[in-house]
């Protein structure tokens, strides 16, 4: 390949530089996962409460987040929390707080998508056996929900972690940013992206394929 | 804290006011993103085309190789591939101006999500659709061009609509490679002028609206596109992705 050498990369360099990025790249993606599944169920039930004020600021929430683009998020919230909070906080913990925040909107359109698919027979079923609204919610509804879209859930988070990269545009430390330190250090910049690119490749290719083969076992049980 | 909105009309130090680079930089966001949505619409139908001739299965390999590829390497790390590593391994596009090679980065990516829509509207019509165009003596290529894709393109007008507002918001990674769009103002404005929230605050209103535009354009070609009384068939559910 015209110009190309990779024989620098090192397992040396690998894990000075690249590991580091990585294991926040992972955190990130499963802090703000968890974090986004929660705010989100929390939107998608005051969305679908029956309630005008708390289902149209879910609504408004939910479509404003949507509507930007995650790289915008990213910078304002880099931008207003030293305000919000009055100290200055990392450009990962930023990064933090945006995920959840940002990926609530779409965690929580697909937990509503999730709560609708259960029929409303279930719902009936638990009340005519007294329970309330909470216990009908943690003991009938809600488990059956998450079983029917956890597929639809982990391809998110797939896409949540390819996102992680655009951390980028702040400066956090990720995997991304990682491969480019080590670029420049060497001055190897084209081959730092190019194993990015593989490296990103085979952990999203590898998940997605783990993804696909649940989905298929999914759909025989039910 | 008070507002200064009257930022947006001082100099930025090469005779135009924020306000006028401001308006530049949104130019460069909506023809990135245009121009990109011609080569993801391209691709995106003539892939996901190729993925449904089941009698070709090196086609449908091919097919599924392009959006494997595209789909699982993040836009901002393929927006370095075809800025920084792709010209070094294939010289001549040392000369592609840096537009083009982000046009392209978005196009490929976003074309490998459509080819997905377009074969998921493909397979959601019943099979004697085919069977009626072929029994009419058409050529399958025929069945295709006459029955199937224009049926498809319907069926998948709905997501097609969100990819192109995703598509339009995704255009801002292009900042990462200098290219003078929206997101690379709001970047370098707020750092000259001290004043980002209302820098951020236009820009994400620039966005917004340019989304909304975009989603009021598919309206009306879906409107447009309607066959009186046809009740098309529904797509089952693709989601994920921003």
């Amino acid at each position: 390949m015209g110009g190309l050498d990779l024989s620098f990369f090192s397992y040396d360099i690998i894990s000075k530089f690249v590991l580091k990025g990585l294991v926040f790249s992972v955190e990130l993606t499963v802090g703000s996962t968890i974090g986004g599944v929660i705010l989100g169920t929390v939107l998608a039930l005051m969305r679908l409460s029956g309630r005008r004020v708390l289902s149209s600021v879910a609504v408004v929430y939910v479509n404003g987040m949507r509507s930007i683009p995650l790289v915008m998020v990213i910078l304002w919230f880099f931008l207003l929390m030293p305000t919000l909070i009055g100290h200055s906080i990392g450009a990962e913990t930023s990064a933090f707080i945006t995920f959840i925040a940002f990926e609530a909107a779409f965690f929580s359109e697909i937990v509503r998508a999730g709560i609708q698919s259960i029929s409303k027979g279930q719902v009936y079923a638990a009340q005519a056996l007294g329970m309330t609204y909470a216990q009908n919610m943690q003991l009938v509804v809600l488990p059956q929900a998450f079983r029917n879209m956890l597929p639809v859930l982990l391809t998110q988070t797939i896409v949540l972690f390819q996102d992680t990269s655009l951390v980028y545009a702040i400066g956090a430390y990720d995997l991304l940013k990682g491969f480019v330190t080590a670029g420049k250090i060497y001055g190897r910049p084209e081959e730092a992206y190019l194993l990015a690119t593989v490296v990103y490749f085979v952990i999203c290719f590898a998940l997605s394929s783990l993804v696909k083969r649940l989905q298929s076992k999914i759909s025989i049980i039910r | 804290m008070s507002w200064e909105w009257q930022v947006f009309l001082s100099d930025d130090g090469s005779g135009r006011t924020y306000l006028e680079w401001m308006i530049q930089a949104w130019g460069w966001t909506l023809s990135v993103a245009a121009c990109a949505w011609v080569i993801a619409i391209s691709f995106g139908f003539v892939i996901g085309t190729l993925r449904t001739f089941h009698k070709y299965p090196l086609l449908v390999s091919l097919g599924n190789t392009w959006v494997e590829v595209f789909r699982n390497v993040p836009i901002l790390v393929q927006v370095f591939l075809w800025y920084f590593v792709l010209p070094k391994i294939y010289t001549p596009m040392q000369q592609w101006p840096g537009f083009l090679l982000v046009v392209l980065a978005l196009g490929f990516f976003t074309s490998s999500r459509i080819a997905e829509q377009v074969k998921a509207g493909i397979n959601a019509l019943p099979r004697g659709q085919n069977m009626a165009a072929l029994a009419l003596g058409l050529s399958p290529l025929q069945s295709y061009r006459y029955v199937i894709l224009p049926m498809a393109v319907r069926i998948i007008l709905p997501p097609l609509t969100s990819e192109s507002m995703n598509l339009l918001k995704n255009s801002s990674v292009a900042f990462a490679v200098s290219i003078p769009e929206l997101t690379m103002f709001a970047m370098q404005a707020q750092e000259e002028t001290s004043r980002g929230i209302e820098i951020y605050l236009a820009v994400t209103a620039m966005y917004a609206i340019s989304a909304f535009a975009v989603n009021r354009m598919m309206a009306a070609l879906e409107s447009h596109l309607q066959i009186p009384g046809a009740g098309a068939p529904s797509l089952p559910t693709i989601s994920g992705g921003h």
